[in-house]
């Protein structure tokens, strides 16, 4: 902590020369900074142990649930196809809540009112293995966030929150990630923030997360507020950053250190 | 004028004073982190009192890791993988872990290729040794050194 | 939950060295870790994995808490002949897993 505190002062005060959004062109996946052998790992389908997690997703796509006793495929048929560019769109605009939902908010939408069945908890195996399941049907795609005058609210919500100064630290998501990308940040260099590989395999958690999950990771990070999973100012960050990743290829399930 | 002790004197004076009492002012906490000796004594376990020959095995292990949880590792032994000259073991070894032993693999004729591949967790910097068992009753070593280092934010769940 | 996903060629020529790739999801417990309380997490480990082809044992691993969580593991064996190459995770708490896969040998 201490060493992430003063390394994030140092950042602070640098931040002064403010370098402002990052230019299209120099947009970069998280996954071209990182060793060749953890590229390796996520290129590898059978090394990769984000596919487990997509292994029982599928189990699960096909399992009847809930008291209407359907399975995800009894609506949706084959994933490969119905799913595919699904994910790269994810947040959506809901109807029902008027506002957009991440790609696990809509599953579980699906599962209260068609598979009548209670939702899964957030980073449980089962949501986890559903939502990259999903997500795998969209790798190799682009990432293609529909903004209109619906999500548009939501889109400034999250572009306000990422360069706003919060926390303990007084710290920024774009002091870090716009000004000082591909700088280091204890040893670790410090990526763009594009979340085109999610849900991914972190080798930090030894597990399969979500981005939820690591934006909280952050947030604890920069001693700020780590919203409760599914809350809405997590879901508007998701959105922005999703719009800010337009046109980068999907990459999930990833792996990440 | 009353003699002021020296420090050394002092210092001294309350060690003596401290073991007379039976009380060692140092607390001893053993660190969750095994020795380069204890990696001796693991390796001895494996190769009994049997000499160690360097050479014939190859660790290759990125010198730089970004995370200890994951580190991806191939060790390969140079044999012609025959029914009468092949590898009967390879045992992996770390020094800084908070135990030595890291996996044993057995082998055989039917191997085809001496090499394995596997994901090790280090907890530190430091030194993996390999230790390969020929068909012929000898112990060859190889080692490889790693600098791991660590996320910098760490997750409060 | 327990998947294990494994990659071995469908068919081989007799005699070729074939690569075998295997990854099963387990935690790996060390036994080393705290709880946010401290109290130690018990170990809880996958401590032998065994690969046989047409019943005789070809390959072994003894694992121990230093191998990666969800451990990955390639080897290599020696395409004999058709038949069933099966592979066999036991660990702690009666963990157990049992998977396999046909090959065609010409």
């Amino acid at each position: 902590m201490r060493r992430l505190c003063a390394a994030a002062g140092a950042i602070a005060v640098a931040a002064s020369a403010f370098a402002g959004e990052i230019p299209h062109s120099e947009r970069r996946s998280g996954y071209d900074f990182m060793s060749r052998e953890t590229r390796a790992m996520q290129d590898d389908d059978s090394a990769n142990p984000g596919l487990l997690w997509v292994l029982d997703g599928e189990g699960l796509w096909h399992r009847k649930t809930g008291t209407a006793s359907r399975s995800c495929a009894d609506c949706h048929g084959d994933a490969r196809a119905s799913m595919k560019g699904v994910a790269a769109r994810h947040p959506s605009f809901d109807a029902a809540q008027g506002r957009p939902v991440s790609l696990e908010q809509r599953i579980n939408v699906c599962r209260i009112n068609q598979q009548k069945a209670p939702p899964l908890a957030w980073e449980s195996r089962d949501l986890l293995a559903l939502t990259a399941y999903v997500a795998r049907q969209s790798r190799g795609l682009p990432i293609d966030l529909a903004i209109d005058q619906r999500t548009r609210p939501f889109l400034d919500a999250g572009r306000a929150a990422f360069h706003r100064r919060q926390g303990q630290l007084n710290l920024a998501c774009s002091q870090c990630h716009d000004d000082n990308w591909g700088r280091r940040l204890a040893g670790n260099i410090v990526p763009q923030a594009h979340p085109t590989g999610y849900p991914l395999y972190r080798l930090e958690w030894q597990s399969l997360g979500s981005l939820q999950r690591r934006l909280r990771n952050c947030l604890v990070g920069m001693r700020a507020e780590a919203h409760e999973y599914g809350a809405p100012e997590l879901v508007d960050l998701e959105l922005f950053l999703m719009w800010r990743a337009g046109g980068m290829t999907f990459e999930a399930p990833a792996v990440r250190p | 004028m009353k003699r002021r002790p020296s420090r050394r004197q002092f210092l001294l004076a309350a060690g003596r004073a401290a073991a007379g009492i039976g009380l060692v002012s140092v607390l001893e906490v053993k660190p969750a982190r095994a020795t380069p000796a204890e990696m001796q004594e693991a390796v001895r376990k494996v190769v009994g009192s049997a000499r160690v020959n360097t050479g014939k095995v190859k660790l290759e292990v990125p010198p730089l890791v970004e995370n200890g949880n994951a580190v991806p590792l191939t060790v390969s032994v140079e044999s012609p993988t025959t029914e009468t000259d092949h590898v009967r073991a390879i045992h992996l070894f770390t020094e800084k872990n908070p135990q030595p032993d890291v996996v044993s693999f057995r082998l055989g004729p039917r191997a085809g290729r001496a090499s394995v591949a596997t994901r090790i967790r280090l907890a530190d910097t430091q030194t993996v040794v390999a230790i390969c068992e020929l068909s012929d009753g000898s112990f060859w070593s190889g080692s490889a050194a790693v600098v791991v280092t660590l996320a910098a934010c760490l997750e409060e769940t | 939950m327990a998947s294990a996903l494994i990659n071995v060629p469908a068919r081989a020529r007799r005699g070729e060295v074939i690569e075998v790739k295997t990854l099963i999801s387990h935690p790996m417990e060390t036994g080393f870790r705290r709880s946010q309380l401290g109290a130690l997490i018990p170990r809880d480990i996958i401590r032998l994995f065994v690969c046989t082809y047409n019943g005789t044992e070809v390959f072994r691993a003894e694992l121990h808490p230093a191998i990666a969580a969800n451990p990955f593991i390639v080897f290599s064996t020696v395409a004999t002949e058709s038949g069933t190459i099966a592979f066999r995770w036991t660990g702690d708490n009666g963990f157990s897993v049992a998977e396999s896969v046909t090959i065609a040998v010409d």
